[in-house]
C-alpha cells in the first residue's frame, strides 16, 4: 500500500506492507533509528513519537494509518548536528538516563509536556512520564531534567538587564 | 464490508487491537480503519443527553467542555484510562465495543444507563447499556455491526457530584475492582438521586440500583454504604484470578463503592446549583 | 588512601559524556546496525513444559516465498559444541535449540530465516513439530525430593549442586547459645528485564574467515564462548564493543542467540539478525533471575547478638545450567552480611525444573541473600523484644574492626556502618518519623517503618567457580586499558567491553585526567573490537570503577612516568629532580627549566636522538590488571577471598498500607550509601536510584509466575509489572565515604546499589505495618490482594477472638 508520511517536516512517499507498524517504518524505511522497540504491545513507551505534537505509541499505529499527521521523532527535536535542545541539554545536565534506550521517548514526552505546560509540578511531570518505562534510572534524574528544562525555557529570552 | 467475511476487523484507535495482533492472538486478514470517518467523531449535546461519536478520541472527550459540564462522571474517569499516549489514539467507541469489564468508560456507561448505537448493514440499532454488555469482551452487537455512537443521559438536578475509585497493581493498570458514583443533592444536602456501579469484579460491570435507591432521602455514610454493598454482593461470585481472589474483589468493591459515594457526596455539596447558572 | 584527599576531577559533578548521543537518539544499539543482505530469524518454541520432539516438518515453512532456511536442534548440535556450563555437569548439555527433548515451555526448537522478521514469524507458525508430552516438575523443593520427574534423564537427578560448607564451630556455637530460632524466607522469580530485548547481528566473512558479531551483550568471555561453540578459533570471532546495550543489569548473556545467528550466517552466507520480541524474551530468552527458598536458623544470646547461623538456600535454576548456580556461590563472600556472626553453616542447592533458564541478575544472588539475612535479624529482635535498629547495632561490625575476616574466608576491606546509620537517622529525624508512623496509625491506616542494612560486594572475582567446581581452577579476573598519545599530543584510551549505560567512557576519562592532570573532556575513549582488545571480564559484579578505573589509572601512571623520564633526560637532571605538572616536566630546583607537554610528545614520536637509551618511541601504554586481593584458590574447607571491596547501604522508609484494599504506599525513602570514593556523583546517584526501583519491583510488583500446566503466565508487560514513575517514590540519598585500601582512589563499586537492600527494607516496612495484626510475611513479592486477604483474615480472627 502506498502512504505519504510527514516526518520531522519532510514528506516521504512510501510503499509498505499494510501490517508494517509506524515504528518499523520509521526505523527500517526511513532509517530513523532513534525510536526504539521495547515491547511492541503498547506498554513501555520506548517507541514514543509525537503525532501532531502529542505523544503516541508508534508500535500501535500502522504506517498506512499515519498519513495526514505531523510526525515528530527524536531526530526532529534535535536542532542540528551536534546541537541539543534545552530539553536534551537538561537531560545531560542531570544525567537523566543511563543506557539511553527509553531516552528518546522520555525527551519527546518532555517536549510535549512543556509545550503545553511551561511550569509543571513534580506530580505533573511524573504523570507525563508514567507512560514511559525506564529500568535504569529509577526516574529521579529524569524528573529533575524536565524540571530543569522547564526552568531554563522559562528563562530564555529574558533580558539580562531588567528595566 | 463486514458482512463479506469474518476475517475483517474494524480498527479505530488500535490501542487494544494492535497489541493483540502483534502477539498474533488476533489475526484479521483485513482491517477497516474507521478513525477518519468524519461523521463518527463528535460530541453533541441534545435534549437531555450528550451523544459521543464512536471514533472520538478519548483525549478529545477528556478535555471537551460539554463533557466536563454535562457528563462529569465520564470526565472524572478519563484520566484513569491507560496513559495519555493511549488516550491520544484510543477512542470512546473502541473501549465500549471491546467491553472489558475493568474498563472505566464501560463502567460509566453502565452506571449512567447510557445507550449504545450501532450500525449493522443499513440497520441502526440502539441498545441500553444493561443489555449491551453481556460478558468479558462480549457485547450484543453482531460481528457485522459497527458501533457509531454512545448517548449518555444528562442529570438536570442541582448539585451533582461524582466519585470514582479503583484499585490496581500500578496506577493505570486494569483495575481489580472499581466503583463509580453520581449523586445529586437538594439544597439541604440530602440525596435526591444516585447512581452506583461496580467494575472489574464480574463479567460485566454491575449497576447497584437497589443501593442507589436506598441512598435517596439520606445523607450517605461510608460504613453504611460499605455494608450495604457487601451484602448486595454476597450472592455474587466475583472473579478470582492470579491478581486477586474473589473474596478480595468483593471486599475491595464494597470499600471502593463506599469511598466513591462519599467522594460524590462531598463533590455535590461543594457544587454550585446548576440551575442558578 | 586518605578520606580527606581532594581530587581535581574525581568526585566532581561532571556530565556523563555518553549522554550526548543518547539524547539525540544517536545511540548505536544492536538492532540499529544495518548490513546489506541481512535476513531475519524467528524461533519456533515448544508449547509444553517437557516433551520429546518426535518430528520437525519444515516443508510448509520452506514453501513460503521469502523463506530461506529452517534449522532444528539436531543439525545445529552436529555443527556446534554445547554452551559452557559453570558447574561440572557434563550430562546437562545446553544448546541454542532443543535436541530430542524440550525442557520448558518456550524453549527454542527450531529457527526460521526469512527476508523479513514478519515473514519469518509467518513461516515459524508453519513449522510442524510433533511432540510427545512428558512429565514435568516446576517446584524447586519437589524437584529436589526423590521421585520427582527428572529434567535431564542422563544426569539422573535434578540436583546440579548440593554442597554444605561449615565455617567455624557451628554446632558448638549453637549448643552454647541460650536461644535459637528458625524461619523460612522465599524470593520468587523475577529479573531485571531491560527495555531493550536481546539482539544480535552476525555476519560471516568467508574471505577473511571472521565472524562479525554485533550484540547487546554483557557477558564475560562472550567472544571466546561464541568461538568455542562454533568450533572456530578465538581469532575468528570479532565482537564489537562499541554497540550500546539498552540495559542489562546482568541478564544479557545472549550466548544461545549469538551461536544460533553465527551458525546460520556461516551456513547461509549472509548476515543474520535475531532480535527477540518481548514474548520470546520473557519466555525463552533465558533471562530469569533467582527463585530461592531459604531455611535459616540463628543462634543468639539474651542481648540478641547472633553467634552462629545455618542457612539452606535452594534455587530453582530452570531447565538448564548456565552460570546461574554460581549465584548461590557469590553470596558466600558476604554470607554474614554486615554482622559479626562467628560461625556459619551454608548449604547451597541448585536444582533443575521445567522452567525458563535462570541467568545472572544484578548482584548475582546477593540481594535474595541480604533479604534472608535481614528477615532473620528482625526475627531475632522480635524474639528478644529488642528494637529492630538496636538489634542491628549490636550485631554490626564496628568501624575499628576493619579489615574484617568473615567465617567463609573473605575479608571486608573497610566501612563504618554505625556512622552511616547515624547520618540517615539524623537526616530522617527518626524520632519524628516514628511519631509520623504513630499518627498515621491513629488515623486508621496500617503504617510501618522499614529498615535494612546490607552490603554490596564489589570488584568481582570468580572464585566461586573453583569453590563450587574444583575442576575449574580460575583465579584470574582482569580488566585492562590502553592509552595512546598521538604525535600531536591527543590522548586516546580504550575500553575492551560493551557498556549498558554505566558511564565507563566518562569513568576512564576522569581517572586518566586525574592522573595526567588534564581535563578529562580532552581524553578520547574508544572501544576496539574483541580482536583488538585486551582481556576484560565485562561490567559484572559491580567491578568497573575498581577494575577499569584501576587499569586506566595504572596505564596513565606509566605514561606519566615516561614523560618524566623523557623530560629528565632532556633536561639532563636526575629523575628525582623532575616534577610533573599538567603534562609539563620541570626541574624541581629550577622550575623555569621545563619541557612542555607538546615538546615531550614530539621527542617521543619524532626525536629518537633525544630519548633515553633503551626507550621505545611513541607513547603507548597498557595495563592489564588482576583483581585486588584475588589470585588464590579456595582452601580445603571452602574458604576463599571472594570480592575485594564492600560498599554499604542503609535503607529507611515509611510506608502506609490501606487496610481495606491492601495497597501499600511509600511515603518517605532515605538511603545511606557508602561506596568509598565516588568517581562521578551523577553516575553513582543514578545507579542507586535505579537499583531501588528494581528493588521495589522485585518486592511489590514483579513475578515470573507459572500456572500448573507449566506455562509462564507473565509473558508480556501487561502481566509482568515494571514500576513506572508513579511506583517509585522520591528517594533521599545520604552519602558517606570510607575509602577502600585496595583501590587507586579508594573507590568501591556501586552498580548494584539500592537493589541490594530495597527488597529487604520494603519487607521490613510491610512487616512493621502488619505487626499489630500479628501477620508476618517472609516471601516476595508482596502483592496488594494478598495483603488485603491477610489483613481481612487477621481482623476476622480478631473479631472472633473478641466475641
Amino acid at each position: 500500500m502506498r502512504v505519504d508520511l510527514s516526518v520531522n517536516g519532510a514528506t516521504h512517499a512510501l510503499e509498505v506492507e499494510p501490517r508494517m507498524s509506524l515504528l518499523d517504518c520509521l526505523r527500517e524505511r526511513l532509517l530513523l533509528t532513534g525510536t526504539h522497540a521495547g515491547c511492541e504491545h503498547g506498554v513501555c513507551g520506548a517507541c514514543t513519537v509525537l503525532i501532531d505534537g502529542a505523544p503516541a505509541r508508534s508500535c500501535l499505529i500502522f504506517a498506512v494509518q499515519a498519513d495526514g499527521y505531523e510526525i515528530t521523532t527524536i531526530e526532529g527535536v534535535t536542532p542540528g548536528p551536534g546541537e541539543l535542545s534545552p530539553v536534551q541539554d537538561a537531560f545531560c545536565e542531570t544525567h537523566g538516563m543511563q543506557c539511553g534506550y527509553c531516552t528518546p521517548g522520555m525527551i519527546l514526552t518532555a517536549h510535549a509536556l512543556l509545550a503545553g505546560n511551561p511550569a509543571p509540578t513534580r506530580a505533573q511531570i511524573v504523570e507525563a512520564i508514567s507512560a514511559n518505562l525506564c529500568r535504569c534510572t529509577g526516574y529521579a534524574q529524569i524528573v529533575e531534567a524536565i524540571a530543569l528544562a522547564a526552568e531554563r525555557i522559562r528563562g530564555l529570552n529574558e533580558p539580562a538587564v531588567k528595566p | 464490508m463486514l458482512a463479506d467475511g469474518d476475517e475483517m476487523r474494524i480498527i479505530a484507535g488500535g490501542q487494544t487491537l494492535v497489541p493483540l495482533m502483534a502477539m498474533r492472538l488476533a489475526r484479521p486478514k483485513r482491517l477497516i480503519d474507521i478513525a477518519r470517518i468524519p461523521d463518527l467523531a463528535f460530541v453533541r449535546k441534545e435534549d437531555g443527553s450528550v451523544t459521543i461519536g464512536a471514533t472520538t478520541r478519548q483525549c478529545v472527550v477528556e478535555y471537551d467542555p460539554v463533557v466536563r459540564a454535562e457528563l462529569p462522571l465520564l470526565a472524572k474517569v478519563l484520566p484513569f484510562v491507560g496513559h495519555a499516549p493511549i488516550r491520544s489514539r484510543g477512542t470512546i467507541g473502541g473501549s465500549l465495543a471491546n467491553a472489558d469489564p475493568a474498563a472505566e468508560i464501560v463502567l460509566v456507561a453502565v452506571t449512567l444507563g447510557a445507550t449504545l448505537i450501532y450500525q449493522d448493514g443499513t440497520r441502526r440499532v440502539e441498545v441500553p447499556a444493561s443489555d449491551f454488555f453481556l460478558g468479558p469482551m462480549l457485547t450484543a452487537m453482531p460481528a457485522t455491526g459497527c458501533l457509531v455512537a454512545a448517548r449518555f443521559p444528562i442529570w438536570r438536578e442541582a448539585r451533582v457530584g461524582v466519585g470514582f475509585q479503583e484499585v490496581n497493581a500500578r496506577a493505570s493498570d486494569f483495575a481489580f475492582a472499581s466503583a463509580a458514583a453520581q449523586i445529586a443533592l437538594d439544597e439541604t444536602g440530602i440525596c435526591r438521586r444516585a447512581a452506583l456501579g461496580i467494575g472489574a469484579i464480574t463479567p460485566c460491570p454491575l449497576r447497584l440500583d437497589g443501593i442507589a435507591e436506598a441512598l435517596i432521602g439520606t445523607r450517605p455514610d461510608q460504613a453504611g454504604v460499605r455494608a450495604a454493598v457487601e451484602s448486595a454482593l454476597a450472592d455474587i461470585e466475583p472473579l478470582s484470578d492470579l491478581h486477586a481472589s474473589a473474596g478480595y474483589r468483593r471486599r475491595a468493591a464494597a470499600a471502593l463503592a463506599a469511598r466513591a459515594v462519599i467522594e460524590a457526596y462531598a463533590a455535590a455539596k461543594a457544587a454550585e446549583d446548576a440551575h442558578a447558572r | 588512601m586518605s578520606a580527606a584527599k581532594t581530587f581535581r576531577f574525581v568526585s566532581s559533578d561532571r556530565r556523563v559524556r555518553e549522554d550526548r548521543r543518547f539524547v539525540a537518539g544517536k545511540g548505536r544499539f544492536a538492532a540499529d546496525i544495518v548490513l546489506p543482505g541481512t535476513r531475519h530469524v524467528a524461533v519456533v518454541t515448544c508449547p509444553y513444559p517437557a516433551a520429546r520432539i518426535l518430528r520437525v516438518d519444515k516443508a510448509q515453512a520452506l514453501a513460503l516465498s521469502g523463506v530461506h532456511y529452517v534449522v532444528e536442534g539436531r543439525e545445529l548440535a552436529a555443527a556446534t559444541a554445547p554452551l559452557l556450563a559453570g558447574l561440572d555437569t557434563p550430562k546437562v548439555p545446553r544448546r541454542p535449540l532443543a535436541v530430542d527433548v524440550a525442557r520448558y515451555a518456550g524453549e527454542w526448537v527450531a529457527a526460521v530465516v526469512a527476508e523479513s522478521r514478519a515473514l519469518a514469524e509467518d513461516a515459524a507458525e508453519l513449522v510442524q513439530v510433533a511432540y510427545e508430552p512428558l512429565p514435568f516438575v516446576l517446584d524447586g523443593e519437589e524437584a529436589y525430593a526423590p521421585g520427582s520427574p527428572v529434567v535431564h534423564a542422563e544426569h539422573g537427578t535434578n540436583v546440579l549442586l548440593d554442597r554444605t560448607f561449615v565455617w567455624g564451630e557451628v554446632e558448638k556455637d549453637f549448643a552454647q547459645s541460650p536461644h535459637r530460632l528458625s524461619l523460612q524466607v522465599k524470593w520468587s522469580r523475577s529479573a531485571t528485564v531491560p527495555i531493550e530485548t536481546f539482539a544480535v547481528l552476525a555476519s560471516w566473512d568467508p574471505w577473511r574467515e571472521i565472524l562479525d558479531v554485533f550484540a547487546s551483550v554483557q557477558m564475560p568471555r562472550f567472544p571466546d564462548q561464541v568461538a568455542l561453540a562454533l568450533k572456530l578459533p578465538g581469532s575468528s570471532v570479532r565482537v564489537y564493543n562499541d554497540v550500546d546495550v539498552g540495559g542489562s543489569y546482568g541478564v544479557k548473556r545472549g550466548i544461545k542467540h549469538a551461536v544460533l545467528a553465527g551458525y546460520l550466517s556461516r551456513r547461509l552466507g549472509f548476515p543474520v539478525r535475531l532480535v527477540e520480541d518481548r514474548l520470546e524474551n520473557m519466555r525463552g530468552g533465558d533471562a530469569h533471575g533467582p527463585e530461592r527458598n531459604f531455611d535459616i536458623e540463628a543462634a543468639f544470646d539474651d542481648a540478641g547478638v547472633i553467634r552462629s547461623m545455618k542457612m539452606r538456600a535452594l534455587d530453582n535454576v530452570g531447565a538448564y545450567a548456565g552460570r546461574s548456580p554460581f549465584q548461590l556461590g557469590k553470596p558466600i563472600g558476604a554470607i554474614v552480611g554486615p554482622y559479626r556472626i562467628k560461625s556459619v553453616q551454608y548449604q547451597a542447592i541448585a536444582v533443575t525444573t521445567n522452567k525458563t533458564v535462570q541467568e545472572a541478575v544484578r548482584a548475582f544472588g546477593q540481594s535474595p541473600t541480604n533479604f534472608a539475612i535481614e528477615r532473620a535479624i528482625e526475627a531475632v529482635g522480635r524474639h528478644r523484644g529488642i528494637d529492630r535498629l538496636e538489634v542491628r547495632r549490636r550485631n554490626l561490625i564496628r568501624a575499628h574492626e576493619f579489615p574484617y575476616l568473615i567465617p567463609s574466608g573473605t575479608s571486608y576491606d573497610s566501612g563504618d556502618y554505625h556512622a552511616v546509620i547515624d547520618k540517615v537517622l539524623a537526616r530522617a529525624d527518626y524520632g519524628e518519623l516514628r511519631a509520623e508512623r504513630d499518627r498515621l496509625r491513629a488515623e486508621g491506616l496500617l503504617a510501618g517503618i522499614g529498615i535494612a542494612a546490607c552490603l554490596e560486594p564489589s570488584g568481582a572475582n570468580s572464585t566461586f567457580e573453583p569453590l563450587l567446581n574444583p575442576k575449574n581452577e580460575t583465579t584470574t579476573y582482569t580488566d585492562s586499558c590502553r592509552i595512546n598519545v598521538d604525535v600531536g599530543g591527543a590522548v586516546t584510551a580504550t575500553i575492551h567491553t560493551l557498556s549498558a549505560g554505566q558511564g565507563h567512557e566518562t569513568l576512564a576519562a576522569t581517572v586518566i585526567g586525574e592522573v595526567l592532570e588534564i581535563d578529562p573532556d580532552r581524553i578520547r575513549v574508544v572501544r576496539p573490537d574483541s580482536l583488538s582488545s585486551l582481556p576484560s571480564q565485562s561490567p559484572v559484579g559491580s567491578r568497573m570503577a575498581i577494575m577499569l578505573g584501576g587499569a586506566a589509572f595504572h596505564a596513565a601512571q606509566k605514561l606519566k612516568a615516561r614523560l618524566l623520564a623523557i623530560g629528565a633526560h632532556d633536561l639532563a637532571i636526575p629523575l628525582e629532580r623532575a616534577a610533573y605538572e599538567r603534562g609539563d616536566v620541570f626541574d624541581r630546583t629550577r622550575p623555569e627549566r621545563r619541557r612542555s607537554y607538546g615538546g615531550l610528545v614530539t621527542i617521543a614520536h619524532r626525536h629518537f636522538h633525544r630519548l633515553p637509551s633503551g626507550t621505545e618511541p611513541g607513547l603507548a601504554f597498557t595495563h592489564i590488571m588482576q583483581v585486588p586481593t584475588g589470585g588464590q584458590l579456595p582452601s580445603a574447607d571452602g574458604r576463599v577471598q571472594m570480592y575485594p571491596c564492600f560498599a554499604f547501604e542503609f535503607h529507611l522508609l515509611l510506608m502506609t498500607i490501606d487496610a481495606e484494599l491492601g495497597r501499600p504506599k511509600i511515603r518517605r525513602y532515605i538511603v545511606g550509601h557508602d561506596c568509598g570514593t565516588v568517581i562521578n556523583p551523577k553516575i553513582v546517584r543514578g545507579m542507586t536510584m535505579g537499583g531501588i526501583a528494581h528493588g521495589i519491583g522485585a518486592a511489590l510488583y514483579e513475578e515470573f509466575a507459572y500456572n500448573a500446566d507449566g506455562q509462564l503466565v507473565a509473558q508480556s508487560f501487561m502481566d509482568y509489572l515494571l514500576p513506572s514513575a508513579h511506583e517509585v517514590p522520591p528517594v533521599e540519598i545520604v552519602e558517606h565515604v570510607t575509602p577502600s585500601p585496595h583501590t587507586v582512589f579508594g573507590q568501591k563499586g556501586s552498580g548494584e546499589s539500592g537493589y541490594l537492600g530495597a527488597p529487604a527494607a520494603i519487607a521490613s516496612a510491610v512487616n512493621d505495618a502488619l505487626q499489630p495484626l500479628g501477620i508476618e510475611l517472609n516471601s516476595l513479592p508482596i502483592k496488594i490482594a494478598q495483603l488485603g486477604d491477610l489483613i481481612a483474615a487477621a481482623k476476622e480472627k480478631r473479631t472472633c477472638n473478641d466475641r
